[in-house]
């Protein structure tokens, strides 16, 4: 299944978007910064990533189970 | 701009995971051709990679920064260099030339030429094209030592050997596919890390109706101030954006760029490297609201008297260059700032690895393999290909300290690069779709297109460029219009010199031609069952209506 994985583009997309995610969503909340344009941008674009990364995570993951067990 | 630790660490994690994607790649390079590309050798690469990956390859650091640059010089009008100067002929790349490159079974772009004409036009085009990106690769460089130091104080060498020191460690590694795979990733992070500016800015100055009433109406229209080079700020007339940018400039570019046409010849059958360049094509018409809008915006916010400003050059004028840097300098906290310097980084990372990976193939199959070392083993040739990567890579550091000390000499290189483009197209043309063209046409052709665009500089004027000959016959509105000017000069000369000595020399026999030459080549037929997203013509439609769409919405 990892290999699989690692073999997948997406996973390793899937996983460095959520870690950037990770950190601008606690920067958002814990550090809120309101800059010009009336918007939380870390929060805001914490919330894209994540939702891309769990995207591209779950669409590996998917892709790797319905590949069957490997040889 | 004052960089937290939280920057810091989002930058070392984007290192940490480039290089990552090359080690996990090595295993995979077993062959010369899973390290320099050319079927046969590596494994399938899917389409969407493949895809993203062809587009991501032009989205270095000039189109990003650039981009925003003529945004904010040049208003919407700038869209042009995506919706006529590149998905028509990525379109057309797709439907009529794919077939030929994929099909002859050539691993570049020179050895169709030398399958289609002769060894001395593909040593011609591998020359100049090998010479062309490793120069490139070391502009892109330059660049982004130039940018850090201003923006972030860090030495011009500390710059330059920390992206060549990565690109080099995940290139030599995994080779082409790790470069391809990269590309992607690149992709996405300068989407998503460019994006919040757009979104936060539009916010800012009320939308596009509020970016309206704050820019000259000019700023805002793509077509409607195309009557007369002088009506707007490109300097620009309907002829020289159709003829010049539209097609020979462009087609010129994305039909026989072998750093592009490489990406889509990755693919894992015929019909994936046909719809390579279409699927890229939907990305691609999107880009400028990614990479153009910033400019607009920027310009926007500068008139609506806010607290924001470009900043200005030496001479008083605005610092176009500087206004991407700017907006995230000025809309970015903590955090999302180390994101977005990471997207300007992948993006001079992108640009750096496509001409790398493109040069380390040339070099290895086109003149070292054709001309220098023909019947070695394919260990060889792959010790070879990861040799030209490490010298593509140390060339590119060179030509970044000789720009440091001689920025004139980028300005050179450029324009004689231009020279031996412009007139590329036209030999591609001639070649595919008559058969009765001949290698001593193609090459006397490119060799007389060369000549006519560089004795157009020579003998027109624009904005103090260009002249060198002494008498100016012309002078054009602006350097666009000349660079223009040079293109459609170069190609119509190619191709009529390319005619006449084909007329005048003998042809190849149609045997020695068939999957090289459109009247020669069977052409699979259609499949009637396939959904229209998988039959390159349908999809190619929906293509061409939605980027008509686009420029109608901002005629």
């Amino acid at each position: 299944m990892l290999n699989r994985l690692l073999d997948d583009l997406r996973f390793p997309i899937g996983l460095l978007f959520s870690i950037f995610a990770a950190i601008l969503l606690v920067m958002g909340v814990f550090s809120p910064e309101v800059r010009d344009g009336g918007v939380n941008l870390n929060l805001f674009a914490g919330a894209v990533m994540g939702a891309f990364a769990l995207f591209m995570l779950g669409t590996s993951v998917l892709a790797a189970r319905s590949a069957g067990p490997e040889k | 701009m004052h960089l937290s630790f939280v920057d810091y660490a989002i930058i070392a994690i984007y290192f940490c995971f480039v290089i990552g994607i090359g080690v996990l790649l090595k295993r995979k390079v077993k062959s010369s051709s899973d390290f320099l590309g050319g079927r046969g050798g590596h494994e399938a690469i899917p389409l969407w990679i493949t895809s993203l990956s062809f587009i991501s390859a032009n989205l270095g650091a000039q189109e990003v920064l650039g981009m925003a640059a003529s945004g904010a010089k040049y208003g919407i009008m700038t869209a042009h260099f995506y919706w006529v100067g590149a998905i028509p002929a990525m379109v057309f790349l797709g439907l009529f030339m794919m077939p030929f490159y994929y099909g002859s079974r050539a691993r570049s772009v020179p050895e169709y030429l030398s399958l289609r004409f002769d060894e001395k036009t593909r040593l011609l085009n591998a020359l100049s094209f090998a010479g062309m990106t490793v120069f490139s690769s070391g502009i892109s460089l330059y660049a982004l030592a130039i940018l850090f130091k201003v923006l972030l104080g860090w030495s011009f060498g500390f710059s330059v050997l920390l992206s060549a020191g990565i690109v080099a460690a995940y290139t030599f590694t995994g080779g082409l596919r790790s470069a391809i795979y990269n590309e992607v990733l690149q992709f996405f992070l300068i989407v998503l890390g460019i994006s919040p500016i757009v979104y936060a800015g539009l916010r800012r100055v009320g939308g596009w109706e509020g970016l309206k009433m704050q820019l000259a109406p000019v700023m805002t229209h793509t077509w409607q101030y195309m009557g007369s080079p002088s009506d707007n700020p490109m300097g620009i007339g309907l002829f020289g954006m159709m003829m010049g940018l539209g097609f020979v400039l462009s087609f010129g570019y994305w039909c026989t760029d072998f750093l592009l046409v490489q990406r889509a010849m990755a693919a894992r059958d015929m019909s994936a490297a046909q719809r390579t360049p279409l699927i890229a094509a939907f990305p691609k018409m999107l880009m400028p609201f990614v990479v153009i809008m910033p400019g607009l915006i920027a310009v926007a916010m500068s008139n609506m008297g806010a607290d924001f400003s470009l900043p200005l050059k030496a001479d008083g004028r605005m610092d176009y260059d500087m206004t991407l840097p700017t907006m995230l300098s000025h809309f970015y906290p903590s955090g999302l700032l180390g994101v977005g310097l990471t997207a300007l980084m992948a993006s001079f990372m992108s640009g750096m690895a496509g001409n790398v990976t493109a040069f380390n193939t040339v070099w290895t199959y086109d003149i070292y393999q054709a001309h220098i070392k023909k019947d070695a083993s394919d260990e060889h040739y792959l010790r070879m290909g990861k040799l030209a990567t490490v010298a593509g890579i140390a060339v590119s550091i060179a030509t970044a300290y000789l720009a440091r000390s001689f920025n004139n000499i980028m300005d050179l290189l450029q324009l004689v690069f231009g020279f031996v483009n412009a007139p590329l197209f036209a030999t591609f043309l001639l070649g595919m779709f008559w058969k009765r063209t001949t290698g001593h046409g193609a090459f006397t052709g490119l060799l007389a297109g060369t000549t006519a665009a560089a004795l157009t500089h020579g003998l027109t004027v624009a904005e103090g460029k260009g002249g060198w000959l002494g008498a100016s016959v012309h002078e054009f509105q602006s350097t666009m219009g000349q660079a223009f000017a040079i293109a459609i000069t170069a190609w119509l000369v190619c191709f009529i010199v390319t005619i006449l000595v084909s007329l005048f020399t003998k042809p190849r026999p149609d045997s020695e031609m068939r999957g090289l030459v459109y009247s020669l080549t069977e052409r699979p037929a259609p499949d009637p069952s396939a959904r229209w997203y998988r039959r390159p013509y349908a999809l190619a439609g929906v293509v061409l209506a939605a980027t008509i769409i686009l420029n109608l919405a901002f005629r």
